[in-house]
């Protein structure tokens, strides 16, 4: 029983950066209806941001500590965020009129261009590199057994500080509603004097910020990264969202809890060999059974 | 385009691709092997050019669909490829062959479930079967795992290669431009629109997956038998990629073009060896700079309707 | 003598919303039918039901004899319905003329094995089905853009493509979805004899969904009226005109 529960918390732990994840692709899809392929690099990238951050932030902050982490975490996020929206203005802003494989695969393009620059030797090189420790570490034993480390509680205590943050910025503030409101009918929304461009803009920002900070959680639990890093988690996330109903916050959540607690249990107890195609099955199931995902909501094509 | 002698063009291809392969080994080995390359490119991106161009069903992966071509002809060279020297062409084709419709049977199998999907839905889920199908045979143990596999005999020659490039064309062209072969057009043009005029959707669909898997089976059994040795990962979302790069760059539904857009991005590494570091940077820049300036392909002319 | 298309208390919810409830309707051999309403009345649902892109909740459709109900699109434009829509869909990257060939396979269907041998009788099949196609676009003056892109044709000649499209596949019964729309005036009367001429050349039913008044009450045999996905009348065009039901449902929203 011990070792289901253990399992269900690295499962959770898991879920939880895919959850992060995850809800950046359902951001973008459920404003723009594109799948920003690109997502999984800014994961990577913010990993990498935190990477060369750690001994600049330890010049000021006392490394590890909750402080200093915290700090490398958000100032990644916000280089991230600028990332993401600098690459939604060069390269989806012009194709907005474009069909949609046309953007999509230009999100393709730009995930390999992040992904083979950072390889390049000059930039990150391919050869995985060792995240230091920003949190302090602690072994915290529980009852008959079950060991939970101090950073697996910090991955699950900054993904639900997010989770509220995000929840509060899409339902009590303006720009969230006007996020909302573009997600239901962008036409509308724009004659309604909502500059969608800053909204779009805010929305790969928010959700490339997320996306940052799952880096980081993901680093600090499984150090070594390397510029290719965000490829899985990233198709991984992505089918989250599509499980929880694309286009659904809430849905996103839930999609990348699933699939993390699912591929840890299949993993630990089955087979291990075939973790990677826990995700991919997981999809095919739900576009045949029910593609507007757990959440959503079945979409009528107008004849 | 004019096809009233399609079955003699083919037929004087093949003979014309007999004859230089009689004359191979006068030719630069490194080269020539990079001629098998264009060959079995343009296998690839003709097959997928049926599902992505024609269709409109944005499949990305198609490199599965090779490795199941690419590992089932192994298999069977390996194991019969020494019974007897003057069957090796025999055998040579039917494990081609036997590659070639185990990879249609896959296409059966990614194409039916993706029927209701569309656009960016279809491109992840077809990209996802390519990932399991790679996984697969990445736990296959008997073809060697994530180690790879062996290919005792190294068949492939000019005659192979661009021989089956040539039929290739011909079946494709052929289905497509036909009465019957307005269908996939119109499915890609306007599904509701297909079907309210008798079109079975899913027939047409699942025919193209099926077809296009099938000579992608050939175009992997024959790069088996080039290369001589295989591994599950390069059978993977990248190769699919590269593919579909030569689709796009050619012109959905463009056979010609596509198939100049195979033969430059085979030949494109070479060009690009003394920067070879930046190789793959280049590539994706490029991409990204085709598709926010001419996304229609290099060679679309889309001053005349689909022929 | 049995009606070619009966629906029969169909009906179909969405969710909570009934968008066509219980609808009775009788279509005979070589009629004109129309079937008007304010915009939401359920008009375009009726023919997305008859069409089967929409399959009833509930009720039967019946067509020659046979049940539609369960049947997808392609086998009912099979059995003999065929259909224009609301907003033109054309298959924009063909020429005019393989729009309407795409259509005319219908009733030729020549299969893989033929496409791919190229013998004689792939040669004839096609030839038969070319002359067939040009005749048809010959008759509606439309010959001419054969070659065209579909969607460089004029708006009016784009919407008399689509209807010759869906004649190619030579239907029993034709649905229209407001042909008329974005037409002027000499355009409507032009499409009021058009589709007279349809009815009576090629001996089929039409049925006609349309806003515009002095269309339908000019060449519609009888007129049903849908408002809120129910029928509110139906009878000659002068017994419609005068039904103050209807005048009500186009008035007093």
């Amino acid at each position: 029983m011990t070792e289901f529960l253990q399992q269900l918390i690295n499962g959770l732990a898991l879920g939880s950066i895919l959850a992060l994840i995850a809800l950046g692709y359902t951001m973008v899809y459920g404003i723009l209806r594109f799948i920003n392929f690109a997502h999984g690099d800014i994961f990577m990238l913010g990993a990498f941001a935190g990477f060369y951050l750690a001994p600049k932030v330890a010049t000021i902050f006392p490394m590890p500590s909750i402080g200093g982490g915290l700090a490398v975490m958000g100032i990644s996020m916000a280089i991230c965020a600028v990332i993401g929206i600098v690459i939604e203005k060069l390269a989806y802003r012009p194709l907005r009129r474009s069909p949609k494989l046309t953007v999509l695969i230009t999100a393709i393009g730009v995930s390999l261009l992040i992904e083979y620059t950072c390889q390049n030797d000059h930039v990150f090189g391919a050869a995985p590199k060792s995240f230091p420790a920003i949190f302090p570490i602690h072994h915290i034993t529980q009852l008959g057994g079950l060991s939970l480390n101090s950073n697996q509680i910090i991955v699950f205590a900054v993904t639900l500080i997010l989770l509220l943050a995000l929840r509060f910025i899409v339902l009590k503030t303006k720009i969230g509603m006007a996020m909302r409101a573009l997600s239901f009918n962008p036409e509308a929304a724009a004659l309604m004097g909502i500059n969608t461009d800053v909204v779009i803009s805010f929305t790969f920002g928010l959700g490339s910020a997320l996306a940052a900070a799952a880096g980081i959680l993901f680093a600090v639990n499984y150090p070594a990264i390397d510029p290719l890093m965000g490829i899985l988690p990233g198709l991984k996330a992505f089918v989250a969202a599509v499980l929880g109903g694309i286009g659904n916050l809430p849905g996103a959540a839930l999609g990348g809890i699933i699939i993390g607690v699912t591929e840890t249990l299949v993993a630990g107890y089955i087979s291990s060999t075939y973790r990677d195609a826990i995700a991919f099955g997981i999809l095919i199931l739900i576009l045949l059974i029910k593609p507007s995902g757990l959440l959503g909501k079945k979409e009528i094509e107008k004849v | 385009m004019n096809i009233r002698h399609a079955k003699t063009f083919l037929l004087g291809a093949l003979a014309l691709c007999f004859f230089v392969s009689l004359f191979s080994n006068q030719i630069n080995s490194y080269w020539l092997f990079i001629a098998y390359d264009i060959g079995i490119n343009i296998i690839l991106a003709v097959s997928l050019n049926l599902i992505n161009g024609y269709t409109g069903q944005f499949s990305l992966g198609h490199a599965g669909f090779m490795a199941v071509g690419a590992y089932t002809a192994a298999v069977i060279t390996n194991q019969f490829g020494e019974l007897n020297p003057f069957l090796s062409i025999a055998v040579f084709l039917g494990a081609l062959l036997a590659g070639g419709l185990l990879a249609a049977l896959a296409g059966l199998l990614v194409g039916i479930p993706t029927l209701r999907l569309r656009g960016d839905y279809l491109a992840i889920v077809t990209l996802g079967f390519g990932e399991i199908i790679r996984v697969m045979f990445q736990n296959m143990q008997s073809v060697g795992g994530a180690r790879g596999l062996s290919v005792m005999h190294g068949w492939t020659n000019f005659f192979w290669a661009f021989g089956f490039a040539a039929v290739t064309v011909y079946v494709v062209t052929a289905l497509v431009h036909s009465t019957y072969g307005r269908g996939f057009i119109a499915v890609r043009d306007d599904e509701v629109a297909a079907s309210a005029m008798g079109i079975s959707t899913t027939r047409y669909k699942v025919t193209a997956f099926v077809v296009g898997a099938f000579f992608a089976g050939i175009a992997g059994g024959l790069y088996a038998h080039s290369k001589q040795f295989i591994t599950p990962g390069g059978f993977g979302f990248m190769q699919s990629i590269a593919i579909v790069v030569m689709v796009i760059l050619g012109g959905m539904g463009n056979t010609i073009g596509v198939i100049i857009a195979a033969i430059l991005l085979t030949l494109l590494p070479e060009f690009l060896r003394p920067v070879a570091e930046y190789r793959m940077i280049i590539y994706s820049l490029l991409l990204i700079i085709l598709m926010l300036t001419r996304p229609q392909g290099l060679f679309s002319l889309r001053k005349s309707p689909s022929k | 003598m049995s009606a070619l298309l009966q629906l029969d208390k169909a009906t179909i919810r969405f969710g909570g919303l009934t968008a066509v409830s219980e609808l009775n309707l009788e279509i005979g051999r070589n009629e004109l039918v129309g079937l008007i309403g304010p915009n939401g009345a359920g008009k375009t649902t009726a023919f997305n039901l008859i069409t089967g892109v929409y399959q009833p909740t509930s009720g039967e459709i019946i067509f020659d004899g046979q049940s539609l109900v369960g049947s997808k699109p392609h086998q009912i434009a099979k059995r003999g319905i065929a259909r224009t829509f609301q907003n033109i869909r054309l298959f924009d990257s063909m020429s005019a003329f393989d729009n309407v060939r795409t259509a005319a396979r219908l009733h030729c269907p020549r299969g893989v094995r033929n496409a791919l041998w190229r013998g004689r009788a792939f040669r004839d099949g096609e030839k038969e089905i070319a002359d067939e196609v040009m005749e048809l676009l010959e008759i509606f003056q439309l010959g001419k853009f054969r070659d065209s892109f579909a969607k460089s044709l004029s708006y009016g000649d784009q919407r008399r493509l689509e209807i010759v499209r869906a004649l190619a596949t030579k239907p029993k019964l034709l649905l229209l979805d407001e042909p008329a729309a974005g037409m002027n005036a000499s355009e409507k009367t032009e499409l009021m004899r058009l589709i007279q001429f349809i009815k009576d050349k090629f001996q089929i039913s039409v049925l006609l969904v349309e806003h515009d008044m002095q269309v339908v009450m000019g060449i519609c045999e009888r007129i049903a009226v849908l408002d809120y996905g129910v029928k509110i009348a139906e009878g000659k065009p002068e017994e419609i005109r005068a039904n103050p039901k209807v005048i009500e449902a186009y008035l007093g929203d």
